[in-house]
């Protein structure tokens, strides 16, 4: 083994363009993630399963509704469910896996080591965005298909509607776990503000009292929040006739605010 | 050879390396010149803190370079405003003939870093990783070739959280020469290793500058430093106070040789005698009780002339040791400080109170 690494020139004549390698590093995080049985879970299979145990735990949830005006006559409850449990899927990875994750990074190093190769810091964090948007759209498509095969759902009204509120509270939720991971310098720190954000959100969201059944006050606080909005808005577009304008625009601003501040707060050490 | 302060001229003509191509190719591959970089003080205050004052040395191809100074003089800033993760307040730095402050990007595929204590995630095995590292770089190395170099072949699909603290450092050395790296910079490489470990690693560090690579080895550990390094500057406080092979160091402290012996009990009184009298001694500590050690100071022929001595006397000493200088002599010679790894701002030790 003699020197063949040396070249004859000094200076290096190839420049890299920072992203070489990206698909054998968005390769090998999906396989480390799908390899953490407790984010698979929560990510992936949880919204399926709060589904079809709300469904079958709580009594009458599957009798169509007799004591109600339209457009909630004639529905089952468990169907006043779906948004919620889509807006579950959206905020468990947004909250509690990735920001944990980038932490994580932080916290071990690992992004500092990448700077110094010629992969960007940056490269694992976009192939977490990747695999965390992938899995939202996965799991919520296993809560739907579950959900029509057990329970029989009604066809959204404005499939339209449902798609632009999914997308925008996918953005705004994104948006607000970028901002959680963006300072934390470690895992634990934010697992902890993660989590606080999270439950009162799905509160929010009608986790506990779904469509019609929220308080009115309750409903008109969940409105402004990115989660609340996005509920209230697929709630809208699925049963409901109109544009859910407000939480359409809700969501725009929170997302239009978070991401700049979250990019911009991003710790890269 | 140079004790405080360094030249500030580039070149130390001094080294006598072991590595062809120093004569071949005189330029280095590192440079640092007057390297200074502060941090922020406490909030409020306007006081930075001085994490590099002064720092200046060069590296020839193919060398080992050390590093070294106790925890907290500026070792790992140094390197880091080499590998290009920090920006140096003032000095230049060249890796390659490229300002690594101008132009990261054009140092990072040439320069591989192991930096301390950076884990991976725990569930990645080590063929995942190094083909993962792999992928970033132009023209990557053999990624079987560098398993068996370091040792990690059998246990390519063990997980990072299962490999013993030896296998993670093997992995992350591996991982700093997988771009096919001209110069590797390796940071506090055996740091809470145990000892066979340790001397395993050590031997690891020759193989991988056996292929030409020039390595930069920063280490708190003078041991680590006088068996591995080609020529080093040991840093303390922000500045260099001392440069050169370890053994032109070792030598620079002083012209003095200590001998350590035992005689037996009955021979205590004569052979104490014997050996006061003589021309190259120059100071005897004798223990209180016979049949203990008796240390002698004195000259570079101290040995010869104590053991000749004593033999004509038919005096036949039960052991007879060398005390070697260290690298730990030369810094507190330099520093008038006694080592401590770990002060990060150790005080003289005049200044101490028992």
């Amino acid at each position: 083994m003699t020197a063949t690494t040396l070249t004859p020139s000094v200076a290096p004549a190839r420049r890299s363009t920072g992203w070489r390698g990206f698909g054998v590093l968005l390769a090998t995080e999906a396989r480390l993630w799908l390899r953490d049985p407790g984010t698979v879970f929560f990510a992936l299979v949880f919204p399926t399963v709060l589904l079809v145990g709300v469904g079958f735990a709580i009594p009458g949830m599957r009798t169509p509704i007799e004591d109600a005006p339209p457009p909630w006559l004639g529905l089952t409850a468990v169907s006043l469910y779906v948004p919620v449990v889509l807006a579950a899927a959206i905020a468990t990875p947004a909250l509690t896996t990735m920001p944990v994750y980038f932490a994580t990074f932080r916290e071990k190093g690992l992004l500092r080591r990448l700077s110094t190769t010629p992969m960007r810091p940056q490269g694992i964090v976009v192939a977490h965005l990747v695999i965390n948007l992938v899995a939202v759209v996965v799991s919520s498509a296993v809560a739907l298909v579950v959900g029509e095969l057990v329970f029989g759902l009604p066809a959204p009204r404005n499939a339209g509607t449902v798609a632009l509120a999914f997308v925008l509270g996918v953005a705004s939720m994104y948006a607000l776990g970028t901002l959680v991971a963006a300072r934390a310098p470690k895992a634990s720190t934010a697992s902890a503000i993660g989590t606080l954000i999270y439950f009162p959100l799905l509160f929010l969201s009608g986790l506990w009292t779904p469509g019609p059944i929220m308080p009115e006050a309750v409903a008109q606080i969940g409105r402004l929040t990115p989660l609340g909005a996005a509920s209230q808005a697929m709630t809208a577009g699925w049963f409901e006739p109109g544009f859910p304008t407000v939480q359409v625009v809700v969501m725009a601003v929170w997302t239009a605010v978070l991401l700049p501040l979250g990019v911009r707060l991003f710790r890269w050490s | 050879m140079t004790t405080a302060p360094p030249p500030t001229g580039g070149a130390t003509a001094t080294s006598a390396t072991r590595s062809p191509g120093t004569t071949a190719a005189p330029e280095p591959v590192v440079e640092v010149r007057n390297l200074r970089k502060t941090y922020p003080g406490p909030k409020g205050s306007d006081a930075r803190k001085v994490a590099v004052e002064d720092v200046s040395f060069t590296v020839a191809a193919g060398e080992i370079f050390g590093i070294l100074g106790p925890n907290g003089a500026g070792k790992t800033t140094t390197v880091e405003c080499l590998a290009g993760l920090r920006e140096a307040d003032g000095g230049t730095v060249r890796v390659l003939g490229v300002d690594p402050q101008a132009d990261p990007a054009a140092v990072r595929d040439a320069v591989g870093v192991q930096l301390q204590e950076v884990a991976l995630n725990e569930r990645i095995t080590v063929e995942e990783a190094m083909r993962l590292f792999a992928s970033f770089y132009a023209t990557p190395g053999d990624v079987e070739e560098l398993l068996d170099l370091l040792d990690l072949a059998e246990h390519r699909r063990v997980a990072f959280a299962k490999l013993s603290g030896g296998q993670k450092q093997r992995l992350s050395i591996a991982l700093a020469l997988v771009g096919n790296p001209r110069v590797a910079i390796l940071d506090e490489l055996t740091t809470g290793l145990d000892p066979a470990a340790r001397r395993a690693t050590w031997e690891l560090v020759e193989r991988v500058r056996d292929r030409g690579v020039t390595i930069l080895l920063v280490t708190h550990f003078m041991d680590e430093a006088e068996r591995l390094c080609d020529r080093l500057v040991i840093i303390d406080r922000g500045r260099v106070v001392a440069q050169g092979t370890p053994a032109e160091l070792v030598d620079s402290v002083d012209t003095s040789r200590t001998v350590r012996l035992r005689v037996p009990p009955a021979d205590h009184d004569l052979a104490l005698h014997t050996i006061a009298g003589l021309a190259d001694v120059e100071h005897v500590e004798a223990p209180p009780t016979p049949g203990r050690e008796i240390e002698v100071t004195g000259s570079r022929r101290v040995l010869p002339a104590v053991v000749l001595a004593l033999a004509e006397h038919e005096v036949v000493p039960d052991d007879v040791r060398t005390v070697s200088r260290t690298l730990e002599d030369v810094f507190v010679a330099v520093t008038g400080r006694t080592y401590d790894p770990d002060a990060t701002d150790a005080r003289p030790t005049r200044g101490e109170s028992r």
